[in-house]
């Protein structure tokens, strides 16, 4: 048992400094390209788009997707900006679940959780995307 | 006796620090909310429009104004975190970056307020 904790303990310090670093790297990276994409988004969404805020329903949504000029440059803005805001969002939570969340085997569960959360949503509106 | 408020260095730092925190989970939660909520579009147009509807309403609409400020102070925050880790010369400007941080958000997140609160209350303007 000892020898078990003692190979896990080391393991797992050893691949989660790695993991950590390229994590440290990725949310740098991925918040400059989310402060463009997101904040576009946000302020064309409620300041910019024709209609308002309040014109925004079924029918402007699928005629953006549908525009045969724009159409596939609104998807690919929206897979990028779905791809990049929950990778980010999810690798944030992990980081708070792992300096707050004390219980190890919570942590654990927790952390279980927020990963098939995270691939559900990416599925969820990778899917609706592409398929109005 | 007299009660003051002032924030050491450090403090200063620890609450730039929770608010990143608190607004980031803040923002995912929306961001897994809204998610589930266009992926409503495969009920249809009718279905996906009435509840639509409800997140129309003024009071409803308010909540933007929080999801602004999380969105804008995580945006300018990130920014500065970026910028003083990757630029070393700048670490001796952490103070300042904060207060700078502070005032490009408030710059940022004032209007957009306004411009949220007038949408919802006074849509003919």
């Amino acid at each position: 048992m000892d020898l078990f904790a003692r190979y896990f303990a080391r393991t797992s310090r050893r691949s989660g400094s790695l993991l950590n670093l390229y994590a440290w790297f990725f949310m740098r990276l991925s918040g400059i390209i989310l402060l463009l994409l997101a904040l576009f988004h946000l302020v064309y969404m409620h300041f910019l788009v024709p209609g308002g805020v309040t014109g925004i329903n079924y029918a402007t949504i699928a005629a953006r997707w549908a525009d045969p000029a724009w159409g596939p440059m609104w998807r690919t803005f929206d897979l990028l900006l779905l791809l990049f805001g929950l990778t980010h969002g999810a690798n944030g939570l992990r980081q708070v679940l792992d300096d707050h969340l004390i219980d190890f085997q919570w942590r654990i569960v927790v952390k279980t959780m927020l990963l098939v959360g995270y691939l559900g949503l990416v599925g969820l509106g990778a899917a609706i995307i592409f398929s109005v | 006796m007299t009660i003051t408020f002032k924030l050491s260095r450090q403090q200063e730092l620890q609450l730039m620090q929770w608010l990143h925190r608190i607004t980031g989970v803040g923002v995912f939660l929306f961001l897994a909310g809204h998610i589930v909520h266009i992926w409503l579009m495969g009920l249809g147009p009718e279905q996906f429009d009435s509840i639509t509807a409800v997140l129309r309403q003024p009071p409803a609409r308010l909540l933007h104004i929080f999801l602004f400020f999380s969105v804008l102070f995580h945006a300018v925050n990130g920014l500065r975190i970026i910028l003083l880790d990757f630029v070393p010369p700048l670490a001796r400007f952490q103070r300042a970056s904060l207060y700078v941080s502070l005032f490009v958000f408030a710059l940022l997140f004032i209007p957009s307020a306004l411009l949220i609160l007038m949408d919802a209350f006074l849509p003919s303007l």
